[in-house]
């Protein structure tokens, strides 16, 4: 059964999400990815931050390649999440996101994190990003347009397929 | 001696670009549709069954693959008896690339400085390019786009000679295990044994140029590749990591003489998104 769920993410929302559940996700995301990462840490830690509300909303770890005239997007699937794991637990307790999407292994200060403020860790499929461009309705670079494919795009996302690989009790799937 | 022009090398490269990254490498759709058959748990083929709809909608619609366009490995063979008009040959394949990646929409992944700028050099170049002298008067480039996250789970090692085939074998299944579902899977995976420190790297990565159920000619290195193949996907780590029968679609090993002190091996990962095309000038 496909449980359907919108963003900004509930906490309620997210409690009703077990490991091994498929998703399917509509509503505004964020993409970010390394490059993005160290400089939302650097600018929360300077106390620069300013402009996106990113209370409950969930990150998609993703550098498109560029849309062709007249599309939305081109190739958007997912990128391996470990790396951006460094990063994470600080910028979960300042920023307030909820959901993550990538894909791969997360290391346990991450899964602690996801624990501490009921939040969840999607996995999209890898190697699917033409049919994942499918589902992104809207794009728009917001943030760090300088680093190109690794800015943050506002992406509006309809039904977006995923799998909960960590849940919110911070059981775990991935191997 | 044949002429070519750096120009038709050039125009040759950027076509090559843009169909290698819309198409897998002959065998990989049949490896999908086995492996949907194989596969036991409805996570495990319904993950399968969206990289079929993603290599259909990719053809159909001119669109990546995969979002990862990688950077650009060519491997060359170069015929004695050709000589490039108008310019070098790697610079000919640069600006094929350059062209390619920025016409074609493709994403730039190449960085200027690997530690302290990390600048996107906008149309992913430099290529990294491997050429070889052949003898004859034919141009052969073999385009495979390598993706960040399937390499980034490759390792080499420099064993002690007394390791043996146990060791070897323990190196690669470790390999693939700590990559669980980073590199994509299933992945192919190249193996080089032999040669030295960089030597074996390459063989690795050559191995990944083989034809998807090719085996070596050598029988105890074909024994090799079966008996690596048949334990990776008994590691269970299965389609994305989430578990299954289908952790590989091929391995291939490639071995070259190496030092009486030496027993180097390689593992070079792809993932399933598995592209190579060639083209002969």
């Amino acid at each position: 059964m496909i449980k359907k769920i919108s963003t900004p993410l509930s906490v309620e929302a997210v409690k009703s999400l077990k490991a091994g559940d498929i998703v399917h996700l509509s509503g505004v995301i964020y993409t970010a990815r390394d490059a993005a990462h160290k400089k939302l840490t650097e600018l929360v830690q300077s106390g620069s931050f300013a402009g996106i509300d990113f209370a409950g909303a969930v990150i998609y770890y993703c550098g498109p390649t560029p849309a062709k005239p007249g599309k939305v997007i081109g190739s958007a699937g997912p990128t391996t999440s470990g790396r951006m794991d460094a990063y994470v637990p600080y910028l979960m307790d300042k920023l307030g996101f909820l959901g993550m999407i990538g894909k791969g292994k997360r290391s346990q200060p991450v899964i602690e994190s996801i624990k501490k403020h009921t939040g969840v860790y999607f996995a999209a499929v890898g190697g699917a990003g033409a049919l994942i461009s499918k589902k992104i309705i809207k794009a728009e670079a917001v943030l760090f347009e300088e680093l190109g494919a690794e800015a943050v795009y506002k992406l509006e996302v309809l039904d977006f397929p995923l799998i909960v690989a960590i849940d919110s009790e911070g059981n775990d799937i991935c191997r | 001696m044949r002429e070519i022009n750096f120009d038709e090398i050039v125009s040759k490269i950027e076509s090559l670009c843009l169909s290698a990254n819309v198409s897998l490498a002959d065998g990989i759709t049949d490896c999908y549709h086995k492996a949907l058959e194989a596969e036991e748990t409805a996570m495990a083929k319904s993950i399968i069954a969206d990289c079929i709809e993603n290599q259909k909608i990719a053809f159909e619609e001119k669109v990546p693959l995969c979002q990862d366009t990688g950077l650009a490995v060519f491997f060359i063979k170069l015929g004695d008896e050709i000589k490039i008009k108008g310019g070098l040959l790697s610079d000919a394949v640069a600006k094929g690339v350059s062209l390619g990646y920025t016409k074609g929409f493709l994403r730039a992944s190449s960085l200027d400085d690997p530690l302290y700028d990390r600048k996107n050099t906008r149309d992913n170049t430099p290529p990294i390019i491997h050429t070889e002298t052949v003898s004859g008067d034919k141009l052969e480039i073999t385009f495979i786009p390598k993706g960040g996250g399937a390499e980034n789970m490759s390792a080499l090692k420099m064993m002690s000679p007394s390791a043996g085939e146990k060791g070897v074998i323990d190196f690669v299944v470790d390999t693939v295990k700590n990559a669980g579902g980073n590199p994509c899977p299933p992945v192919v995976i190249g193996v080089g044994i032999g040669s030295n420190f960089e030597g074996c790297a390459l063989l690795a990565k050559k191995a990944l140029l083989r034809e998807i159920g090719s085996r070596n000619p050598d029988p105890r290195y074909k024994a090799l590749e079966e008996k690596l193949l048949m334990l990776v996907n008994e590691t269970g780590i299965g389609p994305q990591g989430f578990g299954g029968k289908t952790t590989a679609f091929d391995l291939h090993v490639e071995y070259a003489p190496c030092h009486l002190a030496s027993l180097p091996v390689a593992v070079n990962i792809n993932c399933h998104i598995h592209r190579k095309q060639t083209v002969i000038i």
